[in-house]
């Protein structure tokens, strides 16, 4: 059997109101390291964590989004955002960062890690998982 | 792979029942517990999306947390069934995976 578990974190939070989006990077990052599968969802209000343009100098508390661009060089590239969620707020993919990955299996060559997802293809994704975690 | 979800918040504070059912699989269960039990209930603004959910997924409440809050079976949607705490672990043992909503 193998020992690597397909790990799905699911993100419902927006992200300065309450601390479950910085956990979740947090956790996300070590189950990385472990060199788990792992794959992050933003469904509901998680889909402003990964909003562009985020800037907490007069909060004086950390600005995390720009960690989300590391998660490539840790092989998270799977990250889905529910279209629905999106839609309800007014938001299209151009709203959100550009993460990227380099793909080891063509080349290096960059490519998109998010890709927004129905809620029947978020769903089936789901139900491919080994572990899953909500935040 | 089926899936144990669990809802552990009152569906007019949290959208997480909602949630939930948009996202869970054909097949899947969901057990309402804690304050999720007045997601069970009949005749209000989240019945019918519940009512709807029933013909694609297995439905449960917990009885000692509806007992704590006062909420009786006759007042539970058709369809969904009340269990015990053993019946709660019997669940958890029958699906592969958990997902427990915040």
């Amino acid at each position: 059997m193998s020992d690597t578990k397909k790990f799905m974190y699911i993100n419902r939070k927006a992200p300065y109101g309450t601390i479950y989006a910085w956990e979740s990077l947090e956790v996300v990052l070590i189950g990385a390291a472990f060199e788990q599968e792992v794959a992050m969802a933003f469904v509901d209000d998680g889909v402003y964590q990964i909003l562009k343009g985020q800037d907490t100098s007069e909060l004086g508390i950390k600005n995390f989004s720009p960690t989300y661009s590391a998660l490539g060089d840790y092989d998270v590239n799977k990250i889905y955002v529910e279209k629905e969620s999106l839609d309800a707020r007014g938001l299209t993919v151009d709203d959100l960062l550009d993460l990227k990955y380099e793909d080891e299996d063509d080349d290096w060559a960059e490519k998109d890690s998010i890709q927004v997802v129905t809620s029947q293809e978020l769903a089936e994704i789901l139900e491919q998982q080994d572990v899953v975690f909500s935040f | 792979m089926p899936t144990l979800h669990t809802i552990n918040k009152s569906p007019f504070d949290r959208n997480s029942l909602q949630t939930c059912l948009r996202l869970a699989n054909k097949g899947a269960a969901v057990i309402l517990i804690e304050d999720g039990v007045y997601g069970a209930m009949k005749g209000n603004t989240v019945s019918a999306t519940v009512e709807k959910a029933l013909s694609d997924l297995s439905i449960y409440v917990l009885g000692p947390d509806m007992k704590a809050r006062g909420v009786d079976e006759s007042k539970i949607i058709d369809g969904i069934k009340v269990v015990d705490y053993k019946g709660f672990v019997d669940l958890t043992v029958e699906n592969d995976k958990i997902n427990a909503w915040l």
